[in-house]
């Protein structure tokens, strides 16, 4: 029996490695979600944070390299699994057929990835490689000096004096148009949704889940998927509402104006 | 002196799906079920209606039974869009017309799935769970007398669990309930039910290797965890054994992808 072999060649495997790059995928979204909620702190804190990340060279390609095969394999095996499904369930349909327990979210699994994928595509294009709003984008924009210095873990990576460029600025203005917060606002909701299904089901695809704690382990991926959405909402709804703005950031950071 | 009768018979319409061979194109028909006792099983009703049918010259529905009592696994009607019926933990068979009520239209369809094709109305040929149990569903045990009860210790809560897994009769309804056609809970069922005994350690990982091997080549999908299957489950199998299944195959994988080849695989007296 060869290993490689039946992780991508047999259903069980391939289930597998959906929950593998899923679980990969789920850290590296909690993970930006918190790295980016320093918005709400002074601009110095983003921007450090933003720059020390492409000061990394090598290792931020590893990254994105391996983030990129882990969205590769996930949609590779859902399009394999899914076609083999759809054809096992043979040419004739029920005429009348009744969902007994399964979860709205479960339902709709290939929907959310769809408008998940078109997400991911903007959002690179947007922030990434400023291909989208490119007025906006932060090559575009002045460059920041850096007020502080920004440390990660007790070392001072991005010194004050530094300049650098001003992502809380691009933050702010991207997210203006109410027609791209909005399509935020609904690419963060369905990917909570695609997550609600998604955290469940890793641990029932690895064996780790049974009925002695399914209960808890659903509680706690509700209240993941809750505090998840509501972290993203909070970006683009603080901008929608003009609660975090160009102004408000300038009161928070009087030090970052000369 | 014996009192009237106070039971109420009702009618209902029946919608089935009658196809006259495997290569046939199918379609629904429409049969009046008339003065139906609300204790009559489904199949009951079934026969009743056949009765008439045949009084009309009629071709009787085909369906699929045996022993009408929920441990064969041989009734096999999707009604109303749930394998079984509406009952829980029941099989069709185990399903009353009490169920129902006056004036309603039942649709009465086979179990579907490329991997069971129809043979004639209701009936399927549900072989391919055969084809799985023949490739690894066993134990390659001495055939003499039975073992003394007490030589083989087993904790009674994994005799249990594992009981809860041999409960499985093979009818089929995980795969007609789920939207992917998969049989992960039967295969899971078995694989569990052998996987917990002592008995099924020997062959533990080349069972559940060999057997979802034929799964998938039997053209049966894959789970997405929705849990339709235990729902409509007449024994209400747990989709834990599928993830204790999910792990014993990577588990299995892992192993025989380090496990060395002996020299002489002749052995013995070659």
């Amino acid at each position: 029996m060869n290993l490689v072999g039946n992780l991508f060649g047999s259903s069980i495997g391939r289930k597998i490695l959906m929950a593998v790059t899923g679980l990969a995928l789920i850290g590296f979204v909690i993970g930006h979600l918190v790295g980016n909620l320093q918005v709400f702190s002074h601009p110095d804190k983003l921007n450090g944070y933003a720059h020390f990340l492409q000061s990394l060279g090598p290792a931020l390609w590893v990254a994105r390299i391996g983030l990129l095969v882990c969205v590769g394999i996930h949609i590779w095996a859902a399009t394999v699994l899914t076609l083999e499904s759809k054809r096992a369930r043979g040419g004739q349909a029920y005429g009348v057929k009744t969902w007994i327990q399964a979860t709205l979210a479960s339902r709709y699994m290939r929907w959310t990835g769809y408008v998940v994928l078109a997400f991911i595509v903007y959002h690179l294009a947007h922030f990434t490689l400023g291909t989208a709003q490119s007025d906006t984008f932060k090559a575009s924009l002045p460059a920041y000096k850096m007020a502080h210095d920004y440390h990660v873990l007790g070392f001072t990576v991005v010194p004050a004096g530094t300049e650098v460029l001003d992502v809380h600025r691009m933050v702010i203005l991207g997210f203006q148009p109410p027609l791209v917060a909005g399509f935020y606002l609904l690419a963060v909701g369905l990917l909570s949704l695609h997550l609600l299904h998604g955290m469940d089901s890793l641990f029932q695809t690895l064996g780790w889940r049974n009925s002695r704690w399914s209960q808890s382990l659903r509680t706690v991926v509700i209240l993941a998927c809750l505090a998840y959405f509501a972290g993203n909402v909070a970006i683009p709804g603080a901008v929608l509402t003009g609660k975090l703005s160009l102004e408000s950031a300038a009161k928070s950071a009087p030090a970052a104006h000369h | 002196m014996v009192a009237a009768s106070t039971l109420k018979t009702f009618s209902v319409t029946l919608r089935v799906w009658r196809q006259a061979g495997p290569a046939a194109a199918g379609g629904f028909v429409d049969y009046p079920a008339k003065d139906i006792s609300p204790d009559m099983s489904f199949l009951e009703m079934l026969d009743v209606v056949n009765d008439e049918l045949t009084a009309k010259g009629i071709e009787p529905i085909a369906f699929a039974h045996d022993c009408r009592e929920g441990i064969c696994g041989t009734c096999s009607c999707t009604i109303n869009g749930k394998p079984h019926g509406p009952g829980k933990g029941v099989a069709t068979c185990q399903t009353y017309m009490r169920s129902f009520s006056d004036g309603d239209t039942i649709v009465v369809e086979p179990f579907r799935a490329r991997a069971f094709p129809v043979v004639k109305d209701l009936v399927t040929d549900r072989a391919a769970f055969d084809k799985i149990q023949q490739s690894g569903g066993f134990i390659t045990a001495r055939a003499g007398s039975a073992p003394d009860a007490n030589a083989l210790p087993i904790p009674k809560g994994d005799a249990d669990l594992a009981m809860d897994a041999a409960q499985c009769i093979g009818c089929g309804a995980c795969v007609a309930a789920c939207k992917n056609a998969s049989a992960m809970l039967f295969v899971s069922a078995k694989v569990g039910h052998l996987g917990l005994l002592p008995q099924g350690q020997a062959e533990r990982d080349r069972r559940v290797l060999a057997m979802v091997n034929t799964m998938d080549t039997l053209g049966f999908g894959s789970c997405t965890n929705q849990y339709e299957c235990s729902a409509a489950c007449p024994k209400l199998i747990s989709h834990d054994f599928i993830a204790r299944m999910n792990r014993d195959y990577l588990t299995a994988s892992l192993r025989s992808a380090f496990k060395p080849a002996p020299a002489n695989t002749g052995g013995g007296a070659a």
